[in-house]
């Protein structure tokens, strides 16, 4: 009974990290139409980042986050204005090729600077643990999970209740429909773009905390794919269904199986809702009518 | 002209009835070699209901394309007149489209553009974006200034609820409601952006004699309650003539008659394009 206690708590944990990958990728996906192959990446970057304020340059880990934050939004930015930007109007697959590119970048970038042994632990979140039925339950990953529903709850509500959330929630159902009432159809662009790098970027940071920061984060950051797939690619809360579910999914595999199954398990749940249920949990079934 | 008994002003126009607000001149849009308007001019009436006509093809949602920025013609221009006796002028060509709707030019579709997924109250807020001031960083936080800016925004939303007679389906998906309640609810959201012209694209395509006037008495009310100046496309003649003060007619892109509907009604080349030759002689 405790190792399950345990397990939970950390499938809940790195669930609710790949929900906040996975929803800057549906913001992405529902915004702009663009599959973004390098969202697992922006986990990596946001890891590497924090690492490098805090333990390189020494601040604070409270600006250390603040610096994550803007590195995040100004990646976002970039990489819409002069990658994405100019490939408006090409196919889906280029556009896609140009993503995977990018993630490759990405990844090439971070070993660059930083090279490919793990780095030091940033440790922000508090250390210690408590004793619950006979399981061991670390704080950090407790406190993971907090932030982690806060940042999604109060992304939730953006979306639901400000102007600019429902923009944006114009432009993905209609563009032209957009314009004409004077949203900025590029703004909008633009700021779905900053605001999956700042929810990716925050889900590094809080994983640079409970894993320690190496080059295998952005493997981690590869399962948002079935995260995304399982919840649908259009569905704001199937993220954080879909992320709780894999999470859960793959530890209870680690101890219970264990035998290297828990890699793999994430893609097999992909390919079998890929088979089942096309469209996902909660997404929009599409069926086109010839 | 009379005024709304309500509390705000849907007008966004600050011009005198009976001076310019549009002039079109030169306007000329090619696709490839297929000319869709050639060297098209007129000049919409602020405080009137200027109707676009013509057969199939000749260029009519093309020209409202051209105005409301979704096209851009190869020549021409279009001045609109905005501020005070029409002091300031903005060539709406070239321009991009979110920015001629903040100029308060809006418009509703032929195929209905709604954002289907959002309720009927969300599609009309939208249509205040361009009147909410407040920033992305309070917009993030959402309270406040955000919120209270958000509560007299729905004052002006109710109005325009009120106005159209929508208030049952306020909070439904536009998805879900039947074709007439759309097009009531496209027209509801160009409104709430206080236009000072709103063009309309076949209000009244695809309806029954019944809904033909209700959509008819709305678009009235709006023009004579609401002062707002209307630019509108229609096939139907009998409602055209009903409700317009001038008609400009297009055929195979060019204008072919500019004036009253008296005048238009009698013009031989008119009655040629809708009638064909043999009826003419």
């Amino acid at each position: 009974m405790s190792e399950f206690f345990q397990l939970t708590l950390f499938g809940l944990s790195n669930g609710a990290i790949l929900a906040l990958a996975a929803l800057g990728f549906v913001l992405i996906y529902k915004a702009t139409g663009v599959i973004n192959f390098a969202q697992g990446h922006f986990l990596l970057i946001g890891a590497y980042v924090f690492y490098a304020a805090m333990l390189v340059f020494g601040f604070h880990w409270s600006l250390s986050i603040g610096i994550g934050v803007i590195a995040a939004i100004a990646l976002g930015v970039v990489v819409e204005r002069f990658i994405l930007r100019p490939m408006i109007g090409e196919e889906a697959i280029a556009v896609i090729m140009v993503t995977i590119g990018l993630s490759s970048m990405l990844g090439g970038g971070v070993q660059f600077f930083f090279g490919t042994s793990p780095k030091d632990t940033p440790r922000f979140l508090p250390a210690g643990s408590m004793e619950l039925a006979g399981a061991t339950i670390p704080w950090n990953r407790i406190s993971a999970i907090v932030i982690a529903a806060v940042v999604l709850t109060a992304f939730t509500l953006f979306f639901t209740r400000s102007r600019h959330g429902i923009a944006m929630r114009a432009v993905a159902d209609d563009q032209q429909a957009a314009l004409t009432i004077g949203i900025s159809v590029r703004r909008v662009f633009a700021l779905a773009w900053a605001l999956a790098a700042v929810t990716a970027v925050i889900g590094g940071i809080l994983l640079a905390n409970l894993t320690g920061v190496s080059a295998g984060l952005a493997s981690f950051g590869l399962v948002v794919f079935p995260v995304v797939i399982l919840g649908g690619l259009d569905s704001v809360p199937g993220t954080i269904v879909g992320g709780i579910i894999i999470g859960l999914l793959t530890q209870y595999t680690a101890g219970y199986i264990g035998g290297g199954l828990q890699q793999i398990i994430p893609f097999i749940v992909l390919i079998a809702i890929l088979m089942v249920r096309p469209y996902g949990l909660f997404g929009q079934t599409r069926i086109e009518r010839v | 002209m009379i005024t709304r008994a309500y509390r705000y002003p849907l007008n966004g126009s600050s011009l005198e009835p009976g001076v310019p607000l549009l002039d079109v001149s030169g306007l000329t849009l090619r696709f490839g070699g297929i000319t869709a308007l050639a060297d098209i001019g007129f000049t919409v009436t602020q405080g009137h209901v200027h109707a676009v006509i013509g057969p199939n093809g000749a260029g009519k949602s093309s020209l409202l394309n051209c105005v409301s920025g979704l096209y851009r013609p190869q020549a021409g221009h279009a001045t609109l007149h905005t501020g005070k006796n029409g002091a300031a002028t903005h060539d709406l060509i070239r321009m991009r489209p979110h920015r001629i709707a903040r100029l308060g030019v809006a418009r509703s579709f032929q195929n209905i553009e709604l954002f289907r997924h959002l309720t009927v109250l969300e599609n009309l807020m939208l249509g205040r974006h361009i009147h909410m001031r407040h920033r992305l960083l309070t917009s993030l936080v959402w309270y406040g200034p955000a919120r209270k800016q958000e509560i007299v925004h729905r004052e002006l939303v109710e109005e325009v609820i009120d106005l159209l007679q929508i208030q049952a389906v306020r909070h439904k998906p536009v998805g879900s409601l039947a074709y007439g309640f759309q097009k009531r609810v496209e027209l509801g959201r160009a409104l709430c952006m206080q236009p000072s012209l709103l063009l309309l694209d076949e209000p009244m395509a695809g309806m029954n004699a019944e809904e033909k006037e209700d959509m008819a008495r709305f678009i009235l009310d709006v023009h004579e309650l609401a002062g707002v100046t209307v630019m509108l496309i229609e096939h139907d003649m009998n409602v055209v003539m009903d409700i317009s003060d001038r008609v400009s007619v297009l055929d195979f892109g060019k204008l072919i008659a500019d004036g009253t509907p008296a005048e238009v009604s009698r013009d031989p080349d008119v009655v040629k394009a809708y009638l064909g030759e043999e009826l003419s002689a």
